[in-house]
């Protein structure tokens, strides 16, 4: 779930409600903005250069060719396995994100090429129950990655999520182990898996598929962990914890990424990156 | 209604009268019978229809058997392996070689600390990344000379902490995962106590997914989705509840394989039945997956995992 909110270094804003206004604030630098200039800016502020949440479609759009996206999501939508209610019934949650979003679950997939290079590429949304991993978008994963050994295409994908979804219970945290199964088939078949993590990746997505990518790559501002400060505070004593913990220059400083990419480079150093594999790939 | 501790004086009662009976040659054997019977009502009572968070307290309770426990009484020739080579030797995940009535396996287990001194070291079961990088270690090694695996599933969660983070915990989970799921060797996984996210998971990726009675298994502990979600901590039995963490509800749900039962109160009541009972569900099991041709089981395990999941179709 999302637990990493509230962390003063995030450069990363989630706006979750949307709203018709042509004018918005940057958090950041507290400038006004024009909207569209934003948005036609890859979500970057145009005064600082922070970065606004992007939504999975624009994330695609940010980096695929024109015109070249055709989704191949499963047209599915999770169950409720457990009558799972908290303060609010999981299945009002699951419909009220629906609406909100216009999306099914946390995830879409889609055929789709990048620098004329074929891929499968899956992205998740943060805004769909804070992008958390369910039956939906594991089973949405692992049709991505068969579709990608049946194409002999790379796998790409691009994380936002505060972990497994708690609603399913372990139902959700199998789904680490259904996509880590499905995941190691594609070695099998010699195709190469590009795993990008952005704002945040975390919990159980950390834990098992994004961490799983031949290639790792960070977004420029990706906050990247398995437990945060809360749950660390929680389980042993308080810790004195660093100021860059969980960055992308925390994992990167301590090897668990290949690089740091800046929003407005990610789709050329895509194209750079696959062009070193896809000769293998017929 | 009983607790615990009127099922614990009422035992020595009948202890006592017992004494007296052979001791003073008074014949007291109508009362003793009469108070056994009571006794037995009233364990049925508070046990048998546990609720979920009281079954959270009996997976947690200090008395309870830990694994080092369970390989000591089950297995020959325990030989324990240290290290992941990398940058130490974790005690909260323990590996090693054994016998399982003369046959050869490898363990891989979570323990807890029995005191304060031990859970230094220890860490109430917590393993860090060098404890995933080790069982992936020695899986590996199994795998590569034909020896079955099990492993013992008993921990609140991976160790969380800056040091956790700094040496990639949830890189050495996902890794431990991918590893699981293609060993070519025979697997088995039991949850003893607590089977807690992530952490236990890792060495939960089986043939054969089994849980002790009073065991639990969970996205989340309890107290972290009454946090999350309820934001309010003390609501731990509804989050205990709502999350379907015990053995029946998983058996239920197709989630699991088997569950091996305990005695009335819990395993620490009679640890050698507890024990004997899983030897026999170990064995069992082992005999019928070593049976099965390698491509097969793994066939089996891969359907397995690929299939998990509840959703339906939409438009």
């Amino acid at each position: 779930m999302a637990i990493f909110k509230e962390r003063q270094y995030l450069r990363v804003h989630v706006d979750k409600e949307p709203d018709d206004s042509l004018w918005m604030k940057c958090k950041s630098c507290g400038e006004l903005v024009f909207k569209r200039r934003v948005r036609e800016n890859n979500n970057i502020c145009p005064k600082c250069g922070d970065y606004f949440f992007l939504t999975a479609a624009e994330r695609i759009a940010s980096l695929v060719d024109e015109g070249s996206y055709e989704e191949i999501s499963k047209p599915i939508a999770s169950d409720d396995p457990l009558g799972f209610a908290d303060s609010r019934a999981y299945t009002d949650r699951i419909e009220d994100a629906q609406s909100k979003t216009g999306m099914r679950d946390a995830l879409i997939v889609g055929r789709a090429s990048i620098g004329a290079i074929p891929i499968v590429i899956a992205v998740m949304d943060f805004r769909f129950v804070g992008g958390s991993m369910g039956s939906v978008m594991g089973e949405q994963i692992c049709h991505g990655i068969e579709t990608a050994i049946e194409l002999e295409r790379p796998f790409v994908l691009i994380s936002s999520s505060g972990g497994a979804r708690v609603q399913e219970g372990l139902f959700s945290l199998l789904q680490m182990a259904k996509t880590a199964a499905v995941r190691a088939r594609l070695s099998d078949a010699g195709l190469p898996f590009i795993s990008v993590m952005t704002y945040p990746t975390s919990g159980g997505v950390q834990a098992s598929i994004a961490s799983l990518g031949d290639l790792i790559i960070a977004e420029r501002g990706a906050m990247i962990g398995f437990a945060g400060r809360r749950v660390i505070d929680q389980t042993i004593a308080e810790q004195e914890l660093p100021q860059n913990f969980q960055t992308d220059a925390f994992a990167l400083e301590h090897g668990q990424i290949d690089r740091v990419v800046k929003r407005e480079d990610l789709r050329d150093e895509l194209v750079l990156l696959l062009s070193y594999f896809v000769e293998t790939v017929r | 209604m009983s607790d615990e501790r009127t099922l614990d004086l009422l035992e020595a009662k009948i202890e006592e009268l017992r004494q007296m009976n052979s001791q003073n040659g008074i014949d007291l054997s109508h009362e003793i019978r009469t108070l056994e019977k009571k006794l037995e009502r009233l364990r049925r009572d508070l046990f048998e229809n546990l609720s979920d968070w009281e079954r959270v307290k009996t997976a947690r309770h200090p008395k309870r058997p830990y694994a080092l426990d369970y390989i000591g009484e089950i297995f020959t020739d325990f030989y324990e392996l240290h290290g992941d080579r990398i940058s130490g030797d974790d005690q909260a995940l323990i590996t090693g070689l054994a016998r399982l009535e003369g046959r050869r396996i490898a363990v891989v287990a979570q323990q807890k600390g029995r005191s304060t001194a031990e859970n230094k070291e220890r860490l109430f079961g917590m393993p860090r990344p060098r404890g995933y990088r080790k069982a992936r270690r020695v899986m590996c090694l199994a795998d590569r000379f034909g020896i079955p695996i099990v492993t013992l599933i008993d921990t609140p969660g991976a160790y969380p902490g800056l040091e956790s983070e700094e040496e990639n915990i949830g890189g050495a989970i996902a890794e431990s995962l991918r590893t699981m799921a293609e060993l070519r060797v025979p697997t088995i996984a039991v949850v003893i106590g607590e089977g807690g996210s992530g952490g236990a998971l890792a060495i939960g990726v089986a043939d054969c997914v089994m849980m002790l009675e009073n065991s639990i298994y969970t996205v989340i502990s309890p107290e972290g989705a009454a946090a999350i979600l309820w934001k309010d901590k003390d609501r731990v039995k509804e989050a205990a509840a709502a999350l379907h963490l015990t053995a029946p509800h998983l058996l239920k749900l197709g989630l699991i394989d088997g569950v091996i039962p305990e005695p009335l109160g819990g395993a620490h009541k009679d640890f050698e039945r507890t024990a004997a009972a899983l030897k026999r569900e170990l064995e069992r099991h082992l005999s019928e997956l070593t049976d099965q041709v390698t491509d097969e089981r793994m066939a089996a395990r891969y359907a397995r995992y690929r299939s998990i999941g509840r959703f339906h179709a939409v438009e």
